[in-house]
């Protein structure tokens, strides 16, 4: 596997819809055959406007995609036979049995009928016991991985995967997560996209940033954590600080509010392994410093749009506009 | 693996998918229509039949046969054409048809042949139970069949350009309600054009039912209200017609796709 063989090539893309609005402006991307790719953005920022476009369900007004070297126009039967989409939104037939109305996504995508992978992929989502059961007999997490179901009937080596984890509890997404590392470990492509960085930093590869219909940023995950992961962890000192001793230079502190508070910015991966954190308190006790309180916090996704968007795309970020 | 020219597993699906819908409602599906007819015969054929004359040397009660079954076609086929595709446009599912390597033409089959079959079925069920109250004698079974498919297939696609036109349920009820009852109801499903005034007989012409239920009618009984090359011509026309639209419809993804 070439990890650098793209599977999907975005050129050019743009979206206007009839309303007038810009959905997607000029969009180049490249998908990496294997990897899972997580798009971050806002509400409204182009991410299901640029799903849809690509899976066939929205008509891109310019540009070109290619699906594993089938163009999505051209060679649209090539291309979707390669592609699973599961849509954020729950829509099913509610009063379909759970196993036809897989069955049936399986026929739809011009597959021959396979019971035993339609068995397979019931079980690996939990749903083999309900197979008789209709559709709206089923609970909110149930259809969800009923999507799933649908979505992976026929095989597809790309899947798409709109806000998986909307709606759906801690437990639902901790499995649904291992389902999508044992895909990808299987050889799928998995482009998904949601509101939470942290589930970005947990199962991407890499993470592109959209925002008003551009790609802000598309970088490999841990060069992107590095930038926008940060954490701050304040202290609230015992006794005012003139100036930070010299042998605290190394975490290159901050003094603030005339020297009550010790301020330590650092990176999500320094916090995973907590050897910044733990080091500083302890050569802080060492030093005698006391502090009455501590607090840590965490850049959000919001703040982190915040600063993308006021940021000169260009320089900071070394990305085209 | 290449993707085939023509998906013949897709099709499958939806058809199936589409008759399944049916059989889960099969006794509304039957028990309706069935019914509806028994009333029909009741009321036309053995209240008022009895005292009307023959139509064309036809007997009342069998004179209308042709009529009732036209009628139940032309309702059951719009609605089974527009509900096909309107309930997946309603509660979302269209996603994955939109998503799937399904032609317009492989969409197109499968769901107006899934309606079609229907109404075929509906049809020969009503034809039975008619059966049941007068003595019918079919005298061009070969052309009854190819009236009763022909005027099936173009409903159900002509209801299922409605299905996908159609942003809510009054929408869909709307066209079915207001311009086909009235149409059948003067299209002579119950008289003879002869039995018109002559300016009532010249504007019913423009009824493009007349030309289905007369053509249907010839096929049972040899007499018609026009030449039956001219039913058949306009049943030809009225398809084409609608498989005019539709294939504007998907060229332009109008309502389906933004």
């Amino acid at each position: 596997m070439n990890p650098m063989t793209p599977i999907i090539s975005i050129a050019n893309l743009t979206k206007t819809y009839a309303s007038g609005q810009e959905a997607l402006k000029a969009i180049n991307l490249d998908i990496r055959k294997g990897e899972i790719f997580a798009l971050l953005g806002p509400n409204g920022a182009g991410k299901t406007t640029l799903i849809n476009i690509v899976c066939g369900i929205v008509t891109a007004s310019t540009g070109t995609v290619s699906a594993d070297g089938h163009d999505i126009v051209r060679d649209y039967r090539g291309a979707r036979m390669k592609i699973g989409l599961v849509p954020q939104e729950l829509h099913t037939d509610a009063f379909e049995k759970v196993i036809a109305t897989v069955t049936f996504s399986r026929g739809l995508f011009g597959r021959a009928p396979n019971p035993a992978h339609i068995e397979k992929i019931l079980r690996e989502l939990s749903l083999w016991d309900k197979r008789e059961a209709k559709v709206r007999t089923l609970s909110g997490g149930m259809k969800r991985r009923l999507m799933i179901a649908k979505a992976l009937a026929h095989e597809p080596s790309i899947l798409f995967l709109d806000e998986p984890s909307a709606g759906v509890d801690v437990e639902l997404r901790r499995d649904m997560w291992a389902m999508v590392r044992s895909l990808r470990a299987s050889g799928v492509t998995i482009i998904l996209t949601t509101h939470y960085i942290e589930e970005a930093e947990d199962m991407a590869d890499r993470i592109g940033v959209i925002n008003k219909g551009e790609l802000i940023v598309v970088e490999e995950k841990a060069a992107l954590m590095k930038k926008l992961g940060k954490k701050e962890m304040t202290l609230n000192l015992q006794e005012p600080m003139a100036e930070i001793p010299p042998s605290l230079a190394d975490w290159g502190l901050e003094l603030k509010a005339d020297g009550h508070e010790l301020h330590y910015a650092f990176d999500a991966s320094a916090a995973n392994t907590g050897g910044g954190i733990a080091l500083l308190l302890k050569r802080l006790a060492e030093l005698g410093i006391g502090f009455k309180d501590l607090h840590t916090s965490q850049s959000s996704l919001e703040d982190i749009f915040v600063n993308l968007v006021r940021a000169d795309a260009d320089s900071q970020w070394g990305v085209r506009k | 693996m290449n993707a085939p020219r023509f998906n013949a597993y897709g099709v499958a699906a939806i058809y199936r998918f589409e008759m399944a819908r049916f059989m889960r409602t099969i006794w509304q599906s039957l028990v309706t229509p069935v019914i509806t007819t028994s009333l029909y015969f009741v009321v036309f054929g053995s209240a008022i039949g009895s005292r009307m004359s023959d139509v064309n040397g036809v007997p009342y009660a069998a004179f209308i046969v042709p009529g009732l079954i036209m009628m139940t076609v032309f309702t059951e086929s719009i609605f089974n054409g527009s509900f096909g595709i309107y309930f997946p446009k309603f509660v979302g599912t269209i996603y994955e048809l939109l998503s799937a390597p399904v032609s317009y033409v492989e969409v197109v089959l499968a769901y107006v042949g899934a309606a079609a079959t229907k109404s075929v079925a509906l049809g020969l069920v009503i034809l039975a139970t008619a059966s049941l109250f007068v003595p019918i004698h079919i005298l061009h079974v070969g052309w009854m069949i190819g009236f009763l498919v022909l005027i099936s297939v173009t409903f159900s696609l002509f209801g299922f350009i409605l299905g996908i036109w159609a942003n809510s349920f009054e929408q869909l009820n709307i066209v079915p309600m207001l311009i086909m009852t009235p149409l059948t109801f003067l299209g002579g499903a119950f008289y003879s054009i002869d039995m018109l005034p002559p300016a009532w007989r010249t504007l019913t012409l423009f009824n493009p039912v007349v030309y289905l239920i007369s053509g249907f009618r010839w096929s049972f009984f040899g007499t018609a209200d026009v030449a039956v090359g001219l039913s058949f011509g306009m049943t030809l026309g009225f398809l084409a017609v609608c498989l005019a639209v539709v294939a504007v419809v998907f060229k332009t993804g109008y309502r389906l796709k933004n």
